[in-house]
């Protein structure tokens, strides 16, 4: 007779915590529900709640001789909202932030590329931080030395003139619409800052999308015999376009909403974030500031739809 | 014509030698196995057949042309992956007409390829579906449909049945084998399944440690295995030691054995014999397999079902006949 050697104790139930936790493993449930209760409340009540609100105020409007809101439904601030000088914001916005959007996926896609499918160990502990660095100084003082640096006297055309080159940008600031008297307070300069300060938002999705493409999946596409350049419109981009679409959502509504870049650098025209910025605070006009915010979600709804009909989300 | 030859190939990562030296050459409309564990560089070898990878030294033709150098996509060679790789955001029958999309085939055209490649491998009016709703199996064959499609010189298979239930795996070794005589394309199988190979190659490399142990006929390598790691990776052959050689008068260290050429029986005239006492046995269905210590060696006896088993620990006298020892290289 072999005898069988003692097992090792198991763990005790020890008072009120051990019999709660073997409460929680009979029912998963109430564990569930007190876990994601508080924050669906925060999302339901205080999130939703007030973006309905604000939908709401968009419905109001303004007596222009007392100042005060009219608490009737109207669609009077739409109309306003639609008049010469207001689309010429929400164009201007909207072309920025589309230009800055594909800027930054066009720029960071190769980086996105090399990070996901070469870097390795240190290597990659160096991409993110690389990524994640300038998220660690304060937006104001970025903005704020991008001025310095785009100045007529800052050291971009010091740079230029050193080798040469000043007539290229003298001849760019020469544009119409891109242009201006210097780059600071140019369109051209209120894109780079932009594309420059949510570059992050975008790279990582991308990043995080062309790391879950297998890398069979490369190689069986040239085996079947597709070149480089087929195998990265077939099979790379349709595959990473999840994280393009994420990515561009963040870039996207980021330069929609911003108002401290444009007014630090670029022309004294208004984007969306300042007119809503201008709307509820000097001007008053909470209605109209209302009306402008709903322009962002507006177009943010039908880009997804449309992404999902191209099928950006089919390989999810 | 030879489809395929390995001059003297190596492939080196950093200090790890992959593949080492490895000479062959498969000839065409040949089913040709390359068997080994896992790490033993048959993958790395089939991956430098598709182009996946560039010899570190050595020369590679491919039906008479170099290779090195030449990319993945400009070799008529296509490969069935371990894990199928099919692409999870295209239909199957997206999936199979790929290759011909990239070579510019017209829609209508590569459709019509596609579906015949569906149907040959018993897939029909699947096309319209996603790899993600077909079964291990199903995705199996989409991923040879996929390949064959391209009407290659030489199809590349890289553990295609791993993943497959025993069941499956057979069907599908002889699917295979009936497709290919009917084809009549060059296939290169890796496998570390010895049963596979021996089933179903004309001719297989066994392979360990990046070099090619033995090269011949199912036949060959099954009944005469060159080397102990043959003898001992392909049907567990048992390796008779020195001293035991030395007394059945052999001059090689090292002489195979295998089980089912044993009888546990007095020997006859003529026979060889060795004695000593029964160790294990196991049921195998139709036979029993008897583990024999003899002076600390063990030799395993494949013996019938049909026949008596003796006890643990009872002396039996071993007993072959002399044509069955086959003496082997010492590495």
């Amino acid at each position: 007779m072999t005898t069988v050697a003692e097992s090792f104790p198991l763990p005790e139930r020890r008072g009120t915590a051990g019999r709660l936790s073997d409460f929680f493993w009979r029912h998963p449930h109430v564990l569930l529900a007190i876990l994601l209760g508080p924050p669906l409340i925060w999302l339901g009540i205080v999130y939703l709640g007030s973006l309905f609100a604000l939908l709401l105020q968009s419905f109001f409007s303004i007596d222009d001789f007392s100042g005060l809101i009219n608490y009737e439904f109207t669609l009077a601030t739409y109309r306003q909202l639609l008049s010469e000088a207001n689309l010429d914001i929400i164009i201007r916005t909207v072309a920025m932030a589309a230009l800055v959007t594909l800027a930054s996926a066009v720029i960071v896609f190769p980086i996105a590329y090399y990070a996901a499918r070469y870097a390795r160990g240190k290597g990659k502990a160096l991409f993110y931080l690389a990524v994640m660095l300038p998220l660690w100084s304060s937006y104001l003082v970025k903005v704020y030395a991008w001025k310095l640096i785009l100045a007529k006297e800052g050291i971009l055309t010091w740079f230029l003139a050193k080798l040469n080159l000043l007539w290229l940008l003298d001849a760019w600031l020469a544009l119409p619409i891109v242009g201006g008297s210097s780059l600071s307070i140019s369109y051209t300069g209120t894109f780079i800052v932009f594309v420059y300060v949510w570059m992050p938002f975008m790279i990582l999705p991308i990043q995080a999308a062309l790391e879950r493409v297998p890398a069979n999946l490369i190689e069986a596409s040239s085996d079947l015999g597709g070149t480089p350049a087929q195998t990265f419109r077939h099979v790379i981009f349709p595959l990473a376009l999840p994280g393009i679409v994420a990515g561009s959502i963040f870039t996207f509504s980021l330069t929609l909403g911003d108002y401290i870049i444009p007014q630090i650098i670029g022309s004294s025209r208004l984007f969306i974030g300042q007119a809503v910025y201008a709307q509820q605070g000097t001007a008053g006009n909470v209605p109209l500031a209302a009306a402008f915010t709903v322009v962002p979600i507006v177009i943010m709804g039908a880009y997804l739809w449309m992404a999902k009909r191209m099928g950006a989300f089919d390989a999810l | 014509m030879t489809a395929v030859l390995f001059d003297n190939v190596s492939r080196h990562f950093g200090a790890v030698r992959a593949v080492d030296r490895v000479k062959l050459s498969i000839a065409e409309g040949e089913f040709f196995a390359m068997l080994g564990p896992s790490g033993s560089g048959k993958t790395t070898c089939l991956r430098l057949m598709a182009g996946f990878e560039q010899p570190t030294s050595g020369h590679i033709e491919i039906f008479g042309e170099t290779a090195e150098g030449v990319p993945p996509y400009r070799r008529s060679v296509n490969t069935v992956f371990q894990d199928y790789a099919l692409f999870p955001h295209l239909s199957i029958l997206d999936n199979v007409a790929y290759g011909l999309m990239v070579r510019g085939i017209g829609r209508e055209e590569r459709r019509k390829a596609a579906e015949d490649a569906l149907a040959m491998v018993k897939l029909p009016g699947y096309g319209e579906r996603r790899p993600g709703q077909l079964s291990g199996g199903q995705r199996q064959r989409v991923a040879l449909a996929r390949a064959l499609v391209n009407k290659p010189k030489v199809l590349l298979l890289d553990e295609p049945l791993g993943a497959l239930d025993l069941k499956l795996r057979e069907q599908m070794q002889e699917e295979l084998k009936s497709l290919q005589q009917s084809l009549g394309i060059t296939f290169v199988f890796v496998t570390h399944d010895q049963g596979e190979a021996l089933s179903m190659a004309d001719r297989l490399a066994v392979f360990n440690e990046g070099r090619i142990q033995q090269l011949g006929t199912p036949e060959e390598v099954y009944n005469r295995p060159k080397t102990r790691f043959v003898a001992d990776f392909v049907g567990s052959a048992n390796v008779l030691p020195v001293d035991l050689c030395r007394r059945l008068g052999l001059k090689a260290s090292f002489a195979s054995l295998r089980p089912e050429a044993v009888a546990i029986a007095p020997a006859s005239n003529g026979a060889l014999s060795l004695s000593g006492t029964v160790a294990s046995r196991s049921f195998l269905g139709a036979t029993n397999r008897i583990v024999v210590n003899v002076d600390g060696a063990r030799i395993a006896v494949a013996s019938p079902a049909a026949n008596a088993v003796p006890a643990i620990g009872s002396p039996v006298t071993l007993s072959f006949a002399a044509t069955d020892l086959h003496p082997m290289e010492d590495a």
